[in-house]
């Protein structure tokens, strides 16, 4: 770390004396000059580490022998993993689109009323909250105490989850809802659509706002209203954003990793990649299997990142 | 424009010296505070000469024991640090198994680690043999001196010595509360028959108010699951004994073996039967949904069930101002074996393996395996929870009746003594499959076979 800083803190010294000595520089040779050190960078924190996780994936649980592609393999055959894979596959389909869809509702439905502010900043409060702590408020949320069979009320334990006392009051049974899978899986990712649909909120009321008033208005006077000019007016002027807001939370759902390992630890059939290849690699001292597992979600997050980086690029060209 | 130059100039040459500074402190610092001279004078320091003068070194320590529960480790050094002037940096951490890893593969292990598995030793014997010193002499002979053969052996990677023994704990204890026995005229089963006839009583006489005779919890975090695997490894040393035991950890038999399959059917008999469990807690479900600190709190609170399966240490999670005595509020009884004369005990500890050969280093790890370390920790824990299996700690030392009774169970060579199961065999069967398929078999209701069947399959 230091020596890091130390390192950062000597090159960058180094390049404004240069740069400050030759004033007659040609200016490709300044750009270079700025640009080196962060080239540098690049390849020795970011490029290089990726080199050799790709290479670790090929080599047996200590890296020493060179296993092929069987770390892959297992990834894609074995039950367990089997059961990873699917969980992130749902994890992306599902967080992305419902956490945006409702910021989208929200956005539209508080547009231009009178306790606007008040209302995003409800929604908006989550995105402050860490994931871990987020976890742990949902997991008192679900929290499970039974219904004894021949106990006296005095004896009765309290619900204190705040589910299970809906369901108490509605007359049902208390549920286990992290225990049983697949159905576990969705109570943890209603966790992050919690967190992420203020964002989604907030970019998408910001676009909503951009729309120009003539276009509404023009809309307006051809006899456009409610529903159909959510859908033919307001969703295609904020195209752009909508894309940047649903795959800015695919990439952060594809390494949710926090909220698997508060609330379950990756039990009762709920892990993810991001999850498994932290055991794999730091609790089972699997290195191979953790690196795979490690290019297994960045192979998945590359399209994400990059039809992302187009549409940033299309909608500032718009501009 | 040249005094913006001369400005800059200094600004620049202002955070490169500031920078310096930074390093320097961070590096050269941790002056060693002596703030305990008060305390000195009064220690007998004539078992320490053979150590010599330590004055000026440190030693740094690194373990995955954390408050409350460090202090008296703390305090148990003392004696060390005064009499050779050496001072001991104590550092705990609960991520500890996955942090020494990787502190080693940063080349920044520290002095001593108290290794609580020895597949964990194993495991970094085989990936960083330059990095673990074999234990030092002085240390040895007090081990061939002090303990069992066996607890060398669990020390032990391919004919060398890297891990000394340090603490113990017994494993196969049942908690429940003397007072409500009595009342219900119970007594102590000595075999595991009259284990389940009392468990069948317990039924019989209670169920019509809810309660139930046992009550457990396997939740524990990252490491949910390993109180069931607890309950496999001590049925297996009764249905299966020693020897199969042993063949088990081996991996000489597949560990979905026909004999190890008994044993997990005997397990379920109790865990997985609703008339049994979960006393106060729920269905059978709810075990893997409550913490294993929690498990047997209702054998105090609400006398919902009556027994509760856990290690001696389990005394530390009793309120505080738990009578644990053989007739106050709870105590444990023995796990029975099949019949009064086959015991069986399953037990743990930890393993001080060091990863510098520094004079100091040694002397501290012979300090470890010395008795008087061992009476010192006693002393130094005055509410109890902890033991060792050196023969040298003074049974009058220990404080609490558990421990005593722990110390005599794991002194008595009638006792056929089996080092935990999970913690000798590789990490992704030991910290991995064996945990997540226990609590799978109690969570979701996997079969016998199909979580045998995945924990052998996940064998590296």
């Amino acid at each position: 770390m230091i020596v890091a800083i130390a390192l950062f803190v000597v090159v960058m010294g180094l390049v404004l004396l240069l740069v400050e000595r030759a004033k007659r520089l040609p200016s490709w040779a300044v750009a270079a000059a700025f640009l080196l050190p962060t080239v540098a960078m690049i390849l020795f924190g970011l490029v290089w580490p990726a080199i050799d996780t790709i290479r670790a994936s090929f080599y047996d649980r200590n890296g020493q022998n060179f296993v092929g592609a069987d770390n892959y393999v297992q990834a894609f055959t074995q039950n367990e993993f089997q059961i990873v894979l699917r969980n992130t596959a749902v994890w992306v389909v599902v967080v992305p689109i419902v956490a945006t869809f409702i910021g989208l509702v929200y956005a539209v439905l508080v547009d231009r009323t009178r306790f606007e502010k008040f209302a995003k900043t409800l929604v908006f409060l989550p995105m402050a909250i860490s994931m871990v702590g987020a976890s742990i408020i949902w997991r008192f949320v679900y929290e499970y105490r039974p219904v004894l069979e021949n106990v006296p009320a005095e004896f009765q334990p309290a619900q204190i989850g705040l589910m299970n006392q809906l369901l108490v009051w509605l007359g049902l049974e208390p549920q286990q809802f992290l225990l049983s899978p697949p159905l576990n899986s969705f109570f943890l990712i209603v966790v992050m659509i919690w967190i992420q649909a203020g964002f989604a909120m907030t970019v998408l009321s910001a676009a909503i706002k951009a729309i120009p008033d003539d276009i509404v208005e023009a809309a307006r006077l051809d006899g456009l209203g409610g529903l159909r000019m959510f859908r033919f007016i307001t969703v295609p002027s904020i195209r752009p954003a909508l894309v940047v807001v649903v795959t800015t939370i695919a990439m952060g759902t594809l390494k949710v990793f926090d909220i698997v390992r508060t609330m379950t630890g990756g039990n009762f059939e709920t892990s993810v990649v991001a999850n498994e290849f932290y055991r794999q690699s730091f609790v089972q001292r699997n290195t191979g299997m953790g690196a795979a597992l490690a290019v297994i979600l960045f192979v998945l997050v590359i399209p994400i990142v990059a039809y992302n980086v187009r549409q940033l690029r299309r909608a500032e060209e718009i501009r | 424009m040249n005094r913006i130059t001369r400005r800059r100039g200094t600004a620049l040459v202002a955070s490169v010296a500031g920078l310096g500074l930074l390093i320097t402190a961070c590096s050269g610092g941790d002056t060693p505070g002596d703030d305990d001279t008060a305390a000195g004078g009064d220690t007998d320091c004539a078992a320490f000469e053979q150590y010599g003068d330590l004055s000026g070194t440190t030693v740094s320590v690194y373990t995955s024991i954390v408050a409350p529960e460090d202090q008296p480790h703390i305090d148990s050094y003392k004696p060390f640090e005064e009499c050779t002037g050496a001072t001991v940096a104590y550092e705990g951490s609960k991520e500890f198994e996955a942090q020494l890893l990787v502190r080693l593969e940063a080349g920044n292990p520290p002095d001593i680690a108290y290794i609580p598995q020895p597949g964990l030793l194993q495991t970094i014997v085989g990936d960083f043999p330059d990095a673990v010193a074999p234990v030092s002499e002085a240390a040895e002979a007090n081990v061939d001196e002090f303990y069992a053969a066996s607890w060398k052996g669990y020390g032990t990677v391919d004919g060398t010595f890297y891990g000394a023994p340090l603490g113990a704990n017994v494993k196969s204890f049942v908690w429940y509360s003397p007072a409500v026995f009595e009342e219900n005229g119970y007594e102590v089963p000595t075999t595991w028959d009259e284990l389940i006839a009392l468990s069948d009583q317990i039924v019989a006489d209670h169920s019509a108010e809810g309660k139930k005779p046992w009550c457990a919890g396997i939740g524990s975090g990252d490491a949910t699951g390993w109180p069931a695997t607890d309950w496999l490894e001590d049925l297996v040393l009764r249905t299966a004994g020693g020897d199969v035991y042993d063949q088990w950890i081996n991996h000489e038999i597949p560990f979905n073996d026909p004999q190890i399959a008994d044993a997990l059917g005997e397990v379920g008999s109790i865990l997985k039967n609703d008339e049994y469990v979960n006393g106060g807690l729920g269905d059978v479900s709810s075990i893997a949904s409550t913490t294993f600190q929690d498990g047997g709190l209702p054998i105090l609170t609400n006398g919902l069930c009556f027994m509760h399966r856990q290690a001696s240490f389990y005394a530390a999670n009793w309120p505080e101002g738990t009578d644990v005595s053989s007739d106050g509020d709870v105590f444990a009884f023995y796990l029975p074996g099949p019949d009064a004369d086959t015991r069986p005990l399953l037990g743990g500890g930890e393993f001080v393996a060091a990863f510098a050969d520094r004079p100091e280093v040694a002397a501290f790890q012979a300090y470890l395996t010395s008795p008087e370390w061992s009476n010192a920790k006693a002393i130094a824990t005055p509410s109890g929870g902890w033991v060792s299996a050196n023969s040298g700690l003074d049974p009058a030392n220990l404080t609490s009746e558990i421990d005593q009774l722990s110390a005599e169970l794991l002194a008595d060579t009638e006792q056929e003594f089996r080092f935990d199961a999970s913690d000798l065999m590789p990490a992704a069967v030991g910290a991995g499959a064996f945990w997540t398929e226990m609590t799978a078999w109690i969570a979701n209701d996997k079969s016998d076979d199909a979580v045998l069947d995945s924990i052998e399959a996940a064998w590296p």
